[in-house]
Parts: structure tokens; sequence; C-alpha cells
């Protein structure tokens, strides 16, 4: 299992991806607003989406996971 | 001289040579390493170099050189002196004679003004000969004075091999760079074994003090190399960019256009000031191509740091990096800055700073890791630097963020801006509402809320609008995107022999 967790303090705005679908390392999953910016969040390893822990218009914390990846 | 005599003293010397017993050498091997002398081949520019203290501790017998070796040689044309480790002798490992040698080379380089290295791989003291090595006036500890006196004077570059323990650690934490070999290097204070007998934490060497994690958590390593090749040709890379000691220039390379594929800079950052872009691909397209060397890559990467060559100058580059974090300024990236500014204002090395910043980040768990306490140390660094410094306001700079890259008030040479830049307290968004928070909740209406918002922040936008910035002196000149480099190369040749003293005192309180 491979964690997606939140790089920074912030909201979430977007969620890129949907539950099964192959993400790459490097790629941008969920896209969080934090200081009035767009701050993406990548996946770092290559994995299926298990599960997505978020919805749009949480607050997320600096670590806290947000998708699940297997 | 007899024959014999002579014969005698070159096996010996051979034999010296030779290192530690066979069985350390086939270990080296098994762990991807190499021979302290095979290190020092690749890292000077041919074999001749200068050696004392080969005997050191011969008459012991089995630690040939005393487990160090300390030479002098030439790196890009350089002289440069350096200490290296032989782990096949005793680990490494520091007894007096190994202390010794180390502070003599230490005292050459001072005399000289060259550059030192220290080739670190090294299991830490003797306990054995402690008294010998520990706590005297040449004892270990001269070896970490005598770095923290001659650092800004000349370079000191640490590649770490293997471990460095305990004290020992402080070799790396006292020089300019430390490279390290991934798998194989390790810093820490108290050992995982140690850290379970005195704490009762159960913990890997990996997790608690190799490469990777001081490279990207802790901060402590600059360069991650994936072998000893490639850490050793970081360290004759980085070396071009640095004089000999601090009175001179740093060496000019060979001018070259930026890498062909650059974007442009146009295309490079979007009209959005809220969206992502990498910063990276900034920087290809303003520096010669190929000369970009980061420095802790890794680490705090809202913020990227590292030293590039513009027409063959050197010069340092801070930016913002949109990419990551939105930019923001955090703990760890004021400190990357405040340590990468300093090591360029101390070896006459220009900096560029190149902003896109929201600002410092706020919340609960910064302001306990004491941002304000950590960014204070970037501004101070980047008020305190006399060399040539340009700041460009590439598309926002906001709050203290404004200050921290080098904006009006801290006496850049010059501030400068792309024409989509935005300079300002705070960002239109948060700007209306902070000023019209009570008179936006106060409007019933949903549309009419929305057309106020806009309004104002119409308005604010006006207010903030670099010409009018211009117009007011608070930049210096609006640079079209495409003519940003041709227009540093300029400037920073104007500013070359710019000399000041910043303010006399013995030294400053540092926020620290």
């Amino acid at each position: 299992m491979k964690n997606v967790a939140a790089t920074m303090a912030g909201t979430v705005i977007n969620i890129l991806v949907q539950k099964g679908d192959q993400v790459k390392a490097g790629q941008d999953v969920i896209v969080l607003e934090s200081m009035k910016m767009e701050v993406p969040v990548q996946a770092e390893a290559d994995g299926v989406v298990a599960e997505i822990k978020v919805n749009s218009g949480d607050f997320v914390n600096d670590g806290d996971v947000i998708v699940v990846l297997e | 001289m007899s024959k014999q005599a002579e014969d005698m003293l070159r096996e010996r010397i051979a034999q010296v040579e030779k290192g530690g017993d066979e069985k350390y050498h086939a270990k080296l091997k098994e762990q991807n390493k190499l021979f302290v002398r095979d290190r020092l081949k690749l890292l000077f520019d041919d074999e001749f170099h200068v050696e004392d203290g080969l005997f050191a501790n011969f008459m012991a017998g089995d630690l040939p050189a005393d487990g160090v070796v300390t030479a002098i040689g030439k790196v890009n044309g350089q002289t440069v002196c350096v200490m290296a480790n032989d782990s096949t002798v005793k680990a490494g490992s520091w007894g007096a004679r190994t202390v010794e040698k180390i502070i003599r080379i230490q005292e050459t380089a001072e005399k000289m003004r060259v550059p030192l290295l220290y080739l670190v791989d090294s299991a830490g003291a003797r306990i054995t000969d402690q008294l010998e090595m520990f706590p005297g006036r040449r004892g270990a500890g001269r070896i970490f004075y005598n770095q923290v006196k001659l650092s800004g004077k000349i370079p000191q570059i640490c590649i770490l091999f293997g471990p460095s323990a305990a004290g020992g650690a402080y070799i790396p934490a006292f020089c300019d760079i430390v490279i390290m070999v991934d798998k194989n290097a390790s810093m820490y204070l108290g050992s995982p074994r140690m850290a379970e007998m005195v704490i009762g934490e159960k913990v890997t060497l990996e997790e608690l003090g190799g490469a990777r994690m001081h490279c990207s958590v802790s901060g402590c390593g600059d360069v991650l190399a994936a072998n000893e090749e490639e850490a050793i040709s970081a360290a004759r890379r980085y070396l071009g960019y640095f004089p000999a000691d601090y009175t001179a220039k740093p060496p000019v390379g060979a001018a070259k256009s930026p890498r062909p594929d650059a974007k442009k800079i146009s295309e490079i950052v979007p009209e959005n000031q809220n969206a992502p872009f990498n910063m990276h691909e900034l920087i290809d397209a303003l520096v010669d191509e190929g000369s970009f060397f980061e420095v802790k890559k890794l680490f705090a990467q809202e913020l990227i740091t590292g030293l590039a060559r513009l027409d063959g100058k050197p010069i340092g580059i801070v930016a913002n990096q949109p990419r990551v974090k939105g930019g923001v300024l955090f703990v760890d990236s004021a400190d990357k800055a405040a340590r990468f500014i300093t090591l360029c204002d101390a070896f006459q090395i220009p900096l560029l700073f190149l902003a896109d910043v929201p600002g410092f980040m706020i919340g609960t768990a910064v302001e306990r890791a004491g941002i304000i306490r950590h960014g204070a140390k970037m501004i101070s660094a980047m008020a305190e630097a006399t060399v040539p410094k340009i700041s460009v306001i590439v598309r926002k700079a906001y709050g203290a963020g404004l200050y921290a890259m080098a904006s009006s008030a801290f006496e850049p040479d010059s501030c400068l801006a792309l024409p989509g830049a935005q300079i300002a307290v705070m960002g239109p968004e948060a700007a209306v509402n902070a000023v019209y928070s009570n008179k936006i909740q106060a409007i019933e209406d949903p549309q009419e809320r929305q057309a106020f918002i806009m309004q104002k922040r119409k308005e604010y936008q006006e207010d903030i609008d670099i010409y009018l910035l211009a117009s007011n002196l608070i930049v210096d000149a609006i640079i079209p995107p495409e003519d940003l480099r041709r227009e540093l190369i300029a400037r920073f040749d104007v500013y070359a022999n710019k000399k000041q003293i910043f303010s006399e005192r013995k030294h400053p309180v540092y926020p620290v």
C-alpha cells in the first residue's frame, strides 16, 4: 500500500483520479488550494487507486493521507 | 645510500599504500565502495599528488597511514587539500595520528588558501585511544574548531562515502556542501544499536541516518549521488564555481547559450497568478546550457537553490517553485535559502532571486515550528549579502515573501519585474476578503455579492499594477520576458566590481 499524503495544509478543490485508476509516480492526483494557490499533489509511486479519503471542500493537514494506492 | 635501504623504503611505501588487510578490501567491493587511493585518483586531475604522514603509526604495524590519507593535488587545475579516511584500516576510525594528520592538512589549506575536501568514511573515534585523540588541545575537537575558523575563508567540501558517526558527524555539518552516496553514506550521533539501548527505539540505519533521509528530510545532505563515481564527479563540478579562497573571484567558464529546447518565458509563466508552473523551466531558459548545479534538490523543494553560469560567469540562484506547495516559504525552505545565500556571499558569487511567492506559510503547525524565527534567518542572510544581487519579480511577491526575495528595501542592485508581476501585502482575493469581509457578508443577494467582490478585486488589481509600481520607482525596470537573460548578463557585468561593507561591528546577533 502506497499512500498519497497532503504536502501542506489546505482545502481539497479538485480530485483528478477515481477508484480503480492506474496512476504513475509523479502524476498529479489531487489539487489543494492553500495560500490562494493551486497546489497539485503527486503520487510518489505507481499504483492503482484503492481509496480516496477526501471530498472536494475538505480541509486537510500536512501529512494527512488523501489517496490510498495499491 | 645503499640500494638495499632504498629497496626497503620502496617496499614499505608500497605496503602502506595498500591500506588494510585483504579481507577489508573484499568487503569494500561487496559494498560497491572504492579503495581510498582509487577515490583520490578519480578526484585529482592526474595521478601526481603530494602526501604527508604516509608512515603515521607505522610502528604499530597494522595501521597503515593511521587510517587516513592527507594529500595535495589538482582539481580542474586548482590546487586543493584533501583528507580521506581509509575504511580498510580499522573501519577508518580515528587514533591520535589520524587526528593530527587531519589538523595538519587543515592548517596547510589555511596557509595556502586553497579548497579543502573531506572524503569521509569512518566509524568514529578509537575509544581505546581516547586520552590521546579526544579531549586535548590538538584532539578531535580541534578539527571542528578549525572547520569553523575556515568556514567562508576557503571552500570546504565533504563527500560522504560511508558512516560519519557521533562526533565525526560534525565534519559534514561544518562543510559548505555535503555530497552523499546513496545507500552507503550515513550520519548520526547515536547508531540504531545505541538508540535501542539508550532510548528503546527500534529503527534501521537508513531510516535513522541514511543518505536519502538526510538529503530529503533533515537537510544535512546537499547532493544525493547514485554511486561513488557520481559523487566525486559532482564534487569536481561544484568546485568549478568557486574561487580558491574568499579574496578571489570565481572562475569564468566558457559561455554557452541556454539549452536549445528551452521554452519561451512568456509560455512558461501562466497569466493566472494562482496556477502552478515549473520554475526549473524558467531557470533552463535563462542559464547557460548544462550549467545548473542544484543544491538541496530533494529538500524543501518549494524553493530552488543552485549554482549556474550566465554567459560563463558563476551565479547563485534562489527561486520559488510554484509547482511545489504553491512556492510558499516554510521553515525548511527559509533555512535552505539562508544557508545558500551565505555560501554565495562568502565566495563572491552574485545572487539572482526569482520571485513568485504567495508569502510565508501560516497556520498552527508552522507557527509552532517557529516560522518567524526561521524566516528571519533568510531575511537577514539576504540583507547581509553584499555580492551583486538582482531580484526578479517573475509573477507575484506577496507579504514578507517580497522582503525575503531581495526586494527594493533590501538593497538589491536592481529589482526587476516581468510585465505580469504583482507586488502587494497580499493577493487580491485575500485582500478583498480582509478589507470588506463585513460588507461582503451583509450583501444578501449572491449575484450582487459576487459582483461586489469582482469590482473590489479589479480596483485592487489597479492599485498594484506593475506600471504604477514602476512609476513610483518601486521596481527599477520592467523587462520583456524574452529579453530577461540578456538583461541579467548586462546587469551582472555592470555590477561586477561592486564593493560594499554592510555594517561595521563584530558580528550580528544571528536570528537562529
